[in-house]
């Protein structure tokens, strides 16, 4: 599609009709780059710049204040001795295993029950939906710890049941299914995806099922599920990236320290008070490759496998 | 749902079902109608469920403290008064609450400005202008879209703190004047692309160029995009802790976010009716934004896969 500015000028001799077009190329080229300045300046100094200098960062013990020295992989190794950035990782990686399908579980399951003709459906909509708009702030996130505290309504709620398990927010073995609570209930942004996914599905396919004696069960396994396929795919994706970022209300809800006894010490916290706390960036820094690699292997992963299981609309219904 | 018309010649003839002696088409109607119902009843129980915390935090903030946790968490209360929204607009530390608010909204005005800007300039390349290196450029913003920025966070820091910018906003709104945040400009291509061609077309042959056909033909057709990604950049800017939280040290510039962290840390759980107020005083903007705007976000959502 791209002809070469200089191909296009040596051919444009012969007819007439060239000059004009390959001057207008010339312009093209110009205005592509000059409307296109302030992304491309904020994509150089704001994301491949930064990206370098960190994985520069990784291999030294910078710390702020002096020079930075190069000590090779030294932070890496003592990465996988850290006894606190293991418990990191197992605490992100349960949040991740756990939380983002039991999420997109809530968030298929409802956008099946609403997905009909019936009346009220906007309003479901925007009333599932409202929780995600304010679920990573400060404010819920402070909501949520007094929720869970000691005798407050959660404890009171199940206490009522005969369940006491007393405060959610002190005790190490409940805080995690706390988190995961609050993660599930904003499953409002996958469920609209959803929704607007199952409105494409033609309703003469499930006709078509029900006249061969297909069940609820082999309609969503034959229909609903590689019809959705595509959006289920994006919604597991981006979820699960987003899930190992999470940062704000695992920070509010332990006081920035990740206790109690390093329950909800996310990765990213974990990044957080050992580069700006501890003033450790080399080490901060060597984290964050480590993030961006596992990331990148996991999108990777999801790729590859994603061409057995889906199906994109235009390669065999 | 809709009863077939039109039986095929496959289909077994219907099945010795005896001569209709009720009317089968008033008892669809009933079991729709039951159906319904049942559908009515679910899904306002898992409403509640859902909307219970946010339910909850509106009203405890109205509670005094004696009433917040312990035997009494009924939502409701007798004793329903303004008292800890007084406290909380006491502000923190002699910062008034009232800065905080203006400090937010400064960012998020700021945020939404540099945003619609900079996504829609840079959109309007990607989808209408065809100069080499269109599709590598396109990938690596997409690529951003995947990426964990705290990877560019620590150099960042470093760059701005050499810079003597921390402590002040600029880290903080720089980003959004340069198109920082891809989702924006990948939202606004999509749209752009959505867009016939014959327009430029007929603007190039009357001699326009390419500011006159991105000013005058595209940013009028673009408003739902622009609107969108305005409520979108509000609210984020509007949420944000962790830029916040690295870059500003001084209460009186803080966001609402860092006082809320501020308040928490110094009543330390002494005052809970106030922090729950704060918290939503915090959370008003963001609720009416989405009262008023519901369509426009939820429609966002569902075309674009915007996170909320």
């Amino acid at each position: 599609m791209t002809q070469s500015p200089t191909l296009s000028r040596r051919a444009a001799s012969s007819a007439p009709s060239q000059p004009r077009k390959s001057r207008r190329r010339g312009a093209d080229a110009r205005a592509g780059y000059t409307f296109l300045l302030p992304w491309l300046l904020g994509f150089i100094a704001l994301t491949v710049g930064p990206m370098i200098s960190s994985l520069y960062l990784s291999f030294t013990n910078y710390n702020l204040f002096d020079a930075p020295k190069w000590i090779g992989f030294d932070n890496y190794v003592s990465l996988f001795q850290d006894e606190r950035f293991l418990q990191s990782v197992g605490v992100t990686m349960q949040y991740v295993v756990f939380g983002t399908p039991l999420k997109l579980a809530a968030a298929l399951a409802i956008a099946m029950l609403l997905n009909s003709k019936r009346k009220g459906q906007g309003f479901y909509r925007s009333a599932f939906y409202a929780p995600s708009l304010i679920g990573a702030s400060v404010s819920i996130a402070i909501v949520w710890k007094a929720m869970f505290g000691d005798s407050g309504p959660v404890d009171q709620g199940l206490s009522f049941f005969g369940i006491n398990l007393g405060g959610w927010v002190g005790n190490p073995n409940m805080t995690m299914g706390m988190m995961i609570l609050l993660t599930v209930w904003q499953f409002g942004a996958p469920m609209v995806i959803f929704l607007a996914g199952l409105k494409q599905i033609p309703a003469d396919l499930y006709e078509a099922a029900s006249m061969d004696g297909a069940g609820p069960v082999r309609k969503f396994m034959n229909i609903t599920w590689p019809m959705l396929s595509p959006v289920i795919f994006f919604n597991l994706l981006m979820e699960t990236i987003h899930a190992f970022q999470i940062f704000a209300s695992a920070y509010i809800i332990s006081n920035g320290e990740g206790g109690p006894a390093g329950s909800t010490l996310f990765y990213t916290l974990y990044l957080y008070l050992r580069g700006f706390s501890d003033f450790r960036m080399g080490y901060a820094s060597a984290m964050a490759w480590l993030l961006v690699i596992v990331v990148g292997i996991i999108t990777l992963i999801f790729f590859k496998t994603s061409k057995s299981w889906v199906h994109y609309s235009g390669d065999a219904k | 749902m809709t009863t077939m018309a039109t039986p095929t010649q496959n289909q077994p003839t219907t099945p010795t079902t005896p001569a209709p002696v009720y009317n089968p088409k008033s008892e669809s109607v009933m079991a729709r109608r039951i159906k319904s119902t049942i559908f009515h009843i679910v899904a306002l129980a898992l409403v509640a469920m859902v909307l219970y915390p946010a339910l909850w935090m509106i009203t405890s903030s109205f509670k005094p403290n004696s009433e917040i946790g312990g035997a009494n968490n009924a939502l409701w209360s007798n004793n329903f008064s303004f008292d800890n929204f007084a406290t909380a607009m006491e502000g923190i530390g002699g910062v008034s609450t009232l800065t905080f608010f203006t400090n937010s909204l400064i960012l998020a005005v700021g945020a939404v400005v540099g945003t619609v800007l900079s996504a829609s300039i840079s959109a309007y390349a990607f989808a209408r202008i065809n100069f080499p290196g269109r599709g590598l450029f396109f990938g690596m913003m997409i690529a951003t879209l995947l990426l964990p920025f705290h990877v560019v966070i620590i150099p960042q820091y470093i760059v701005f703190q050499q810079l003597g910018l921390v402590d002040t906003y600029v880290p903080l709104l720089i980003g959004k004047f340069l198109a920082a945040d891809a989702f924006f400009v990948f939202l606004m291509v999509q749209f752009m692309r959505g867009l016939p061609a014959e327009l430029d077309e007929a603007a190039r042959i009357d001699g326009a160029g390419h500011v006159r056909i991105f000013g005058s033909i595209m940013l009028p057709l673009m408003k739902p995009a622009l609107i969108s990604t305005s409520i979108f950049s509000f609210i984020w800017s509007w949420n944000d802790f962790l830029g916040p939280l690295l870059y500003l040290n001084t209460p009186e510039k803080y966001p609402l976010p860092l006082a809320l962290r501020l308040f928490v840390d110094q009543t330390q759980s002494s005052d809970y009716g106030a922090m729950i107020a704060m918290s939503v005083l915090a959370l008003l903007p963001v609720l009416v934004f989405f009262l008023v705007f519901q369509r426009y976000i939820v429609e966002g959502v569902s075309t674009q896969g915007l996170k909320g």
